[in-house]
């Protein structure tokens, strides 16, 4: 007990503020996203397909070097955003924040588009039919019949964010109380060799993420739509 | 009256033909669009509820222009004001019979008097899934009479119910389109079906119109002088020396009949009687 009284909670609190930001700013982004990529027969979608789909293949420290490239001091990004906020984007909050949508994303978008393509074209064209909008017909007949795939979207991107390493370490370093997440406090715990440290953060980590894994499946049996 | 003239290149089975067809729709009409699945039908129905784009041709509704290919008039679904009932119902599962009423337009008065004509008033709470397929087919069509459509369009909409649900289901369409003074287009291969709700019939094959009339015109045919005929498509052949023996399949019956060698399984035959004698001829 006396252990977990003394333990750092700084980098769990970070974790989830990292996870809870990036997983609703992916909803804001993914679900456009994955609309476009779900209906449309424009022939750039395979293009935005493959880009999507980019960070589940490339290791972590590619992407992280090349968001450090544009993220840093004298990248395109990070320059625009020193003039107007003052301070450097890399290996501060934001940058990772930035990082882990963009290493995210197909973690939302994925299980969009397979919610979008779950919805029988009838039911779209009823909607139309009966004079309401693209947009009414979004809110009030897509969304509303996709509930699992946005559960899983949003679970998915919310465990993937918090066991992140590779881009974080790339484009945040390890500074406390600023990009020092759980995952990067674990390797600096066994980097000092601080074992019972490092078996706290990963026994918590792993139970976190079993659970929200278990919220995941036992909602998606639950609200699986009937016809 | 409602005009319509449309051309559109489809994909068939045997390659792609043209789907070429102009016809009119009068007020209060109940028309029926037959033909073999394949034929355009459903298409034709997608083209002038606006869900899918003629290659040419013009669409009026009462004076106002739906679709012109000259003048690129091209009216999205959603200005169109129709009524599109679905062969799978359609309906919203996350809203209950009442709240896809309201959906399509917001007046529970109006959907109180229309649940009750329909008598689903009692099951007005109830989600889609804990309905009967013909119970859903009626809450689709109280939804779309809401909006007051200028016109019902209906693509085989009793095609996914048993016999005995869809010819109940047919009298009480007919019912609907009378007392709510709609103008009804259905597309059907139903010929019974047809028979009993249709006004008049354009018979299509190939995208083309080949035949125009009422329904008996079109389907009552007497190429055999005799008391009695029925359609009917050969499901089984036994061969034996000078005749076969051909099972016939008669809107659900099996008769078992002799014909002669020319007759083969899967054609559509019409199985009449001349003096005493069974007469088989291919259609």
């Amino acid at each position: 007990m006396e252990v977990l009284q003394n333990l750092e909670w700084t980098p769990f609190i970070l974790t989830f503020k990292v996870a809870f930001i990036t997983t609703f700013l992916l909803l804001i982004i993914g679900i456009p996203t994955a609309y476009f990529l779900a209906y449309s027969n424009l022939k750039i979608k395979s293009a935005i397909e493959a880009l999507t789909a980019l960070p589940l293949v490339l290791p972590p420290s590619v992407l992280g070097f090349y968001l450090l490239l544009v993220m840093g001091k004298n990248g395109p990004l990070g320059k625009l955003w020193e003039s107007i906020v003052g301070h450097q984007l890399a290996f501060h909050f934001e940058g990772v924040v930035i990082a882990s949508v963009i290493f995210s994303l197909p973690f939302m978008v994925h299980p969009l588009i397979a919610g979008f393509k779950s919805i029988p074209k009838s039911l779209i064209e009823a909607s139309y039919t009966l004079g309401k909008s693209k947009l009414s017909t979004l809110l009030n007949v897509i969304l509303p019949n996709m509930k699992a795939s946005i559960i899983t979207g949003i679970t998915l991107t919310f465990a993937h964010t918090i066991g992140e390493f590779g881009v974080v370490l790339m484009i945040g370093g390890n500074i406390e109380g600023e990009t020092r997440v759980v995952s990067i406090a674990i390797y600096d715990a066994v980097e000092k060799l601080d074992y019972t440290t490092a078996h706290i953060y990963s026994a918590i980590l792993f139970v976190i993420s079993f659970f929200v894994l278990l919220i995941v499946y036992t909602l998606n049996k639950r609200l699986e739509v009937k016809y | 009256m409602i005009k319509i003239k449309v051309r559109k290149k489809l994909f068939g089975y045997n390659g792609e033909f043209w789907l070429d067809i102009d016809f009119e729709i009068e007020k209060n009409e109940f028309l029926a669009v037959f033909g073999k699945s394949g034929s355009g039908k459903t298409t034709l129905l997608r083209i002038i509820a606006g869900l899918e784009v003629a290659d040419e041709g013009y669409i009026e509704f009462d004076g106002k222009v739906y679709f012109d290919s000259k003048k690129k008039i091209n009216l999205p679904p959603q200005k169109r004001n129709v009524g599109f009932v679905f062969q799978n119902y359609a309906l919203f599962p996350n809203m209950t019979v009442y709240q896809n009423l309201l959906y399509a337009l917001n007046d529970k008065k109006k959907a109180d008097e229309i649940l009750k004509k329909v008598e689903l008033y009692q099951l007005k709470d109830r989600y889609p899934y804990t309905l009967s397929g013909g119970q859903q087919q009626r809450v689709a069509l109280a939804r779309v009479l809401m909006r007051n459509p200028d016109i019902l369009l209906l693509d085989e909409p009793l095609s996914a119910l048993d016999q005995s649900i869809r010819s109940k289901l047919q009298e009480e369409l007919k019912n609907i389109h009378k007392n709510f003074g709609l103008t009804s287009l259905i597309v059907s291969h139903d010929m019974v079906e047809v028979f009993k709700l249709a006004d008049r019939v354009i018979l299509i094959n190939q995208g083309k119109i080949e035949k125009v009339g009422k329904p008996r015109d079109i389907f009552i045919e007497k190429p055999v002088s005799g008391k009695f005929s029925f359609y009917g498509e050969v499901i089984d052949i036994k061969e034996s020396d000078i005749f076969n023996i051909a099972v016939i399949e008669v809107n659900g019956s099996l008769i078992e009949i002799i014909v002669d060698k020319e007759i083969k399984v899967g054609d559509k035959v019409l199985v009449g009687v001349k003096g005493f004698n069974p007469v088989i001829k291919k259609v």
